[in-house]
C-alpha cells in the first residue's frame, strides 16, 4: 500500500505492494506486541467483499499463523501455477538480546555516560528488528489480498477474521525434518527430471527463465549476504565512535590550557558523527539489504513454481506414455485418455499462469530496484552532506582558536 | 628551502624480503654494565649560558652530579658542545610538513594514496607575529625525514637501514643539506646517549620507537606480504616523528651526538642498544642512593606544583590510552568495512551480470563500481585513522610515560638543594614546554584529520551523484 505511511509512524519497508488502486481488500498490521519470546501482530483489514461480514475488523495473530497460512496455499493444487509470496521470516531477537544482556553485565571501565549511548543504540537496534518483522509480515499479507487469484483463498479469509487462535502449533521437529527433505528431494526431483530422456523444455520462455532464475538466485543470494556484511561494519564503525567521543570529552574536561575546547569541541563532533554514520548504516540496511533479501526470497517462490511446472510436463510427458502403451495393448485406453487429458489441461495451465507470474516478478522487481537504489543515493548524498557541513562547522572552531 | 620530500619510490631498490636482525636481543640488560660502557658525555650543564641567552632552556652550568662515587657518566666535563651560531635568525618556517606516504608502495594501492598527502605534525606554519611572541625563541630551521627502507646484508644478519636525510639552514650542520644511512639499533643508541645525558637533569627526551619482536619476526622470515610491508612503514613514520621531536627539543638540538647521528656517514656501531629508557636510569639512581646517606629532600612550594602535575599527567596518560585504545578499534572496523564494500562490489556486479533487464543490469554495474570506489575510499580513510590519529596518540602515551619517570625520579634525587632547584626548575621549564607542544601538535593533527574526513565525505558525494541518474534511468 503506497499511501500507508500517512497518519502512522513510516514503518521501513523496502517492498512496497502496489495495490492498482483496488480497495476492496485492504489488509495492514496496524500494532505489534513483543512478548517474551513471541510477537503478536494485530491484523486489521477493511474490506467491502461480501464475504466478511463487517467493513473493518481486526484479529491477534503470531508467527506460526503466517506459516500455516503460506503453507496452506503452497500445497493447494489450485495454486500450483502461481508463486507463492514468501513466508515472512520469523522473528529473531535472540542477537540484540544478547548483547543488551552484555551490556548490562558491564564493562566497569566505561562511563555512565558511554553506557547510556550504547544502551541507547542496542535499544534502537532491537526497535528496528522489530519493525523489520513487522514490515515483512504485513508486506506478505498484502501481497496475498492484491493478487486476484489468492485473495479469494478461503485459509486467507479465515486468517483475516476468524476471531479465536488458530491453534497452530509450531512445526515439530519430525514436521521440520520433513521440511528438509521434501526441499532436498525436490531438488533431485527437478534435476532428475530435466535429465530424463524425452522430457525437452518445449518453449523457449521457460527455457530462458529456468537458467536465469538459477543464477540469479544464487547471486542475488551472494549480494544479501555481503551487504548485510557491510551494514554490520558500518555499524561497528558507528559503535566506536562512543568510546572515543566519551574519552576526548574526560579529556577536554581535565584539560586546563586551550586544549579543553578543541576535547570538548571534538567530543561533540564525534557525537554527532555517530549518529550519521548510524543512520547511513541503518538506510543501507532497509534499502539494501533487506530488498535483496526480500527478492531473494521471492526468487525461490519463482524457482519453486518452475519446479511444479515441470513436474507438471514430466507427469504429462508420463501420461503420453502410458497412453502409447495402453493403446498398443488395447487395455484401458479411456482410462489412459482422460489421464493424458487431465495431465496435458494441467500443464498448460500451469504453462499460462506461470507465464504471466514470471512477468509479472520482472516488472515488481523492476520496480522495487528502482524505487530502493534511487533512495539509497539519495539518502547516500543526504547524509555525506550533512557530514562535510559538521566537519567544515568543526574545522572552522577548531581553527579559529588560539 | 624544499617543500616536498618525495614520497619513496615506488617499486625500485625494494627489497623482496625484509629481514632485520636487531643487536642485542634484551632490552634490558643490567644497567650497571651499561654504565661502565655508556660513552662519556659532556654534561648539558656545561653549555656556555651565555651563547644561548636567547634560549632560556639552558641551564646554568651546575656540576650535576649524580653522586659522587659513580664518576663514569657525568665525570668529564668538556666543552665539545658549543654553539656556532649563537644567534637564531628567526626564521620563516613555511614548508608544510614532509608528504608521508602512509604505506610502501610495493603492494598495497600506492599511487592513490600518493595524492593524499598525510603528513606528520611536526613542523607546522608560522607567522612573523607567531615568532615573535614566541617566549623561549624556540626557532629553528631545519627539516628531518626519514625514507627508503632498504634491505641490507642476508640471512640472519640482514637489517633494515632508513635514509636520514636533513635540510636546515643552521650553521652549527657543516652543509645546508644532507643524508645518511642508519638503522633501527642507530636510533636506540642515540635515544639511549640521549637519555643518560639529559633525562636525570629534568629534560623530557623523546622516547624512541618500540622494538617489535612480534613485527620483526615476521619481517625476519621474509614474509614479503601486506602486514610486514606496513610494519616497515610503521617504523620508519615513528622513527621520522621520533627524530623530528628530538630536533625540536633546543637543547637536544645542540648535542654532538644527535649532530653526528645526522650528519657523519660512519657512525660507531652502538654497542649497547638497549634502549636506556628512564626506567634504566631510575634503577641506576637508586642503586647508587642506597650506597650513600639518604638526604631529606627539601620540601617546598614547589612540591606542591610537582604533585599536582604528577596527577594531571596521571589522568592524562590513562585518558589517552582508553582513546588510543578506541581509535585502534576504529581503525579496525574501518577496514572490515573496506573488505566488505569490495567484496558486495564484486557480488552487485555479478548480480548485475545476471540481471536480465538491461537499464536495471547497467545500473547495478554501476552500483557495484560506486562501491569499489567507495571501498577504495575507506581503505585510506583507515590510514589516515591510523597514521594521524592513532599513532600520534600513542607517541604521546609514550612521551608522557619519560615526563612520568622524570618525575619520579625528581621525587627521588639526592643532592643539594641548590641542585634540586636547578633541575626542578628545568623540569618545570620542559613540562611547560611540552604542554605547549602538545596543544599545537594536537590540533594541527586532529585539523588534518578532519580535513581528511573532509576529502572523503566530498568524493562520496561526488559518487553517488554521478550514481542516482542511472537509478532513474532503470525504465
Amino acid at each position: 500500500m503506497e499511501g500507508r505511511q500517512a497518519g502512522k509512524e513510516s514503518k521501513p519497508s523496502s517492498v512496497s505492494v502496489d495495490l492498482q488502486g483496488d480497495s476492496s481488500l485492504q489488509v495492514e498490521i496496524s500494532d505489534a506486541v513483543s512478548e517474551r519470546d513471541k510477537v503478536k501482530f494485530t491484523v486489521q483489514t477493511k474490506s467491502c467483499l461480501p464475504h466478511f461480514t463487517q467493513l473493518e475488523f481486526s484479529v491477534v495473530r503470531q508467527h506460526e499463523e503466517f506459516i500455516w497460512l503460506h503453507d496452506a496455499y503452497v500445497e493447494n493444487e489450485e495454486y500450483a501455477g502461481l508463486i507463492i509470496p514468501p513466508a515472512p521470516p520469523r522473528p529473531d531477537f535472540e542477537a540484540s538480546r544478547e548483547k543488551l544482556q552484555k551490556l548490562g553485565e558491564g564493562d566497569s571501565s566505561i562511563t555512565r555516560e558511554e553506557f547510556a549511548k550504547m544502551k541507547q543504540e542496542l535499544e534502537a537496534e532491537y526497535l528496528a528488528i522489530f519493525k523489520k518483522t513487522v514490515a515483512m509480515h504485513e508486506v506478505f499479507l498484502q501481497r496475498l489480498a492484491a493478487h486476484p487469484t489468492l485473495r479469494r483463498d478461503h485459509n486467507f479469509f479465515v486468517f483475516l477474521e476468524y476471531g479465536q487462535d488458530l491453534s497452530v502449533r509450531g512445526k515439530n521437529r519430525k514436521e521440520l525434518l520433513g521440511g528438509y527433505l521434501r526441499n532436498i528431494v525436490k531438488s533431485a526431483d527437478e534435476a532428475l527430471i530435466t535429465r530424463m530422456s524425452g522430457l525437452k523444455e518445449v518453449d523457449d520462455f521457460f527455457e530462458h527463465e529456468r537458467t536465469f532464475l538459477l543464477e540469479y538466485h544464487t547471486r542475488i543470494r551472494d549480494a544479501c549476504l555481503r551487504a548485510d556484511r557491510v551494514m554490520y561494519s558500518h555499524k561497528c564503525l558507528a559503535d566506536d565512535y562512543i568510546p572515543i567521543s566519551a574519552a576526548l570529552n574526560s579529556l577536554g574536561v581535565q584539560e586546563v590550557n586551550q586544549l579543553k575546547m578543541s576535547f570538548l569541541k571534538l567530543a561533540e563532533f564525534f557525537e554527532r558523527l555517530r549518529k550519521l554514520e548510524g543512520r547511513v548504516a541503518s538506510d543501507e540496511d532497509l534499502k539494501l539489504s533487506d530488498m535483496l533479501r526480500y527478492y531473494m526470497r521471492d526468487s525461490q517462490a519463482a524457482k519453486d513454481l518452475l519446479y511444479r511446472r515441470l513436474r507438471a510436463l514430466a507427469d504429462y510427458e508420463n501420461a503420453n506414455k502410458a497412453l502409447d502403451k495402453a493403446r498398443t495393448r488395447n487395455r484401458e485406453v479411456r482410462t489412459a485418455e482422460s489421464h493424458q487429458q487431465r495431465c496435458c489441461q494441467r500443464f498448460e495451465r500451469l504453462s499460462d499462469s506461470a507465464k504471466q507470474e514470471l512477468m509479472d516478478f520482472k516488472s515488481r522487481r523492476v520496480i522495487s530496484f528502482r524505487k530502493n537504489l534511487i533512495e539509497l543515493a539519495e539518502l547516500e548524498l543526504k547524509h555525506a552532506k550533512a557530514s562535510t557541513l559538521l566537519l567544515w562547522n568543526t574545522l572552522l572552531t577548531l581553527k579559529g582558536e588560539p | 628551502m624544499a617543500a616536498e620530500r618525495e614520497p619513496p619510490p615506488l617499486g625500485d631498490a625494494k627489497p623482496t624480503d625484509f629481514e632485520e636482525l636487531e643487536d642485542g636481543e634484551d632490552l634490558f640488560t643490567s644497567t650497571v654494565s651499561t654504565l661502565e660502557s655508556s660513552p662519556s658525555s659532556p654534561e648539558p650543564a656545561s653549555l656556555p649560558a651565555e651563547d644561548v641567552s636567547t634560549n632560556s632552556n639552558g641551564p646554568k652550568p651546575a656540576e650535576v652530579v649524580l653522586d659522587d662515587d659513580r664518576e663514569d657518566l657525568f665525570a668529564e666535563a668538556t666543552e665539545e658542545v658549543s654553539l656556532d651560531s649563537p644567534e637564531r635568525e628567526p626564521i620563516l618556517s613555511s614548508e608544510p610538513s614532509p608528504a608521508v606516504t602512509p604505506v610502501t608502495p610495493t603492494t598495497l594501492i600506492a599511487p592513490r594514496i600518493e595524492s593524499k598527502s598525510m603528513s606528520a605534525p611536526v613542523i607546522f606554519d608560522r607567522s612573523r607575529e607567531e615568532i615573535e611572541e614566541e617566549a623561549n625563541g624556540d626557532v629553528f630551521d631545519i627539516e628531518i625525514g626519514v625514507s627508503d627502507p632498504e634491505k641490507v646484508g642476508d640471512g640472519m644478519n640482514a637489517y633494515m637501514a632508513y635514509r636520514v636525510t636533513t635540510k636546515t639552514s643552521l650553521s652549527m650542520f657543516s652543509k645546508s643539506e644532507f643524508s645518511v644511512k642508519r638503522r633501527f639499533s642507530d636510533f636506540l643508541g642515540l635515544h639511549s646517549k640521549l637519555a643518560s645525558k639529559y633525562l636525570h637533569v629534568g629534560y623530557i627526551v623523546p622516547p624512541a620507537p618500540e622494538k617489535s619482536i612480534v613485527g620483526m619476526t615476521k619481517v625476519k622470515v621474509g614474509k614479503e606480504d601486506s602486514s610486514s610491508t606496513e610494519f616497515v612503514e610503521k617504523r620508519r613514520a615513528a622513527l621520522e616523528r621520533y627524530l623530528q621531536r628530538t630536533v625540536k627539543h633546543p637543547t637536544l638540538l645542540q648535542d654532538p651526538d644527535l649532530r653526528q647521528f645526522l650528519e657523519s656517514s660512519e657512525l660507531p656501531r652502538a654497542v649497547n642498544t638497549q634502549a636506556l629508557s628512564g626506567a634504566g636510569i631510575l634503577r641506576m639512581v637508586n642503586k647508587a642512593a642506597d650506597a650513600v646517606n639518604k638526604m631529606t629532600i627539601k620540601m617546598n612550594e614547589s612540591d606542591a606544583w610537582f604533585e599536582e602535575k604528577q596527577q594531571q599527567f596521571e589522568n592524562l596518560d590513562q585518558q589517552l590510552r582508553k582513546l588510543h585504545a578506541s581509535v585502534e578499534a576504529l581503525v579496525c572496523h574501518r577496514k572490515e568495512l573496506s573488505a566488505n564494500t569490495a567484496a558486495f562490489a564484486k557480488s552487485a556486479a555479478m548480480l548485475g551480470n545476471s540481471e536480465d533487464h538491461t537499464a536495471l543490469s547497467r545500473a547495478l554495474s554501476q552500483l557495484a563500481e560506486v562501491e569499489e570506489k567507495i571501498d577504495q575510499l575507506h581503505q585510506e580513510q583507515a590510514f589516515a585513522d591510523f597514521y594521524m590519529f592513532s599513532e600520534l596518540l600513542s607517541d604521546y602515551i609514550r612521551l608522557i610515560a619519560a615526563v612520568k619517570e622524570i618525575e619520579e625520579w625528581e621525587a627521588k634525587v639526592q643532592q643539594g638543594e641548590r641542585d634540586f632547584e636547578q633541575i626542578s626548575k628545568t623540569i618545570r621549564k620542559e613540562v611547560g614546554r611540552f604542554e605547549k607542544e602538545r596543544v599545537k601538535d594536537f590540533k594541527t593533527v586532529i585539523i588534518k584529520y578532519l580535513e581528511s574526513l573532509v576529502q572523503t565525505q566530498q568524493q562520496l558525494i561526488k559518487y553517488w551523484e554521478a550514481f542516482l541518474p542511472e537509478a532513474k534511468a532503470i525504465a
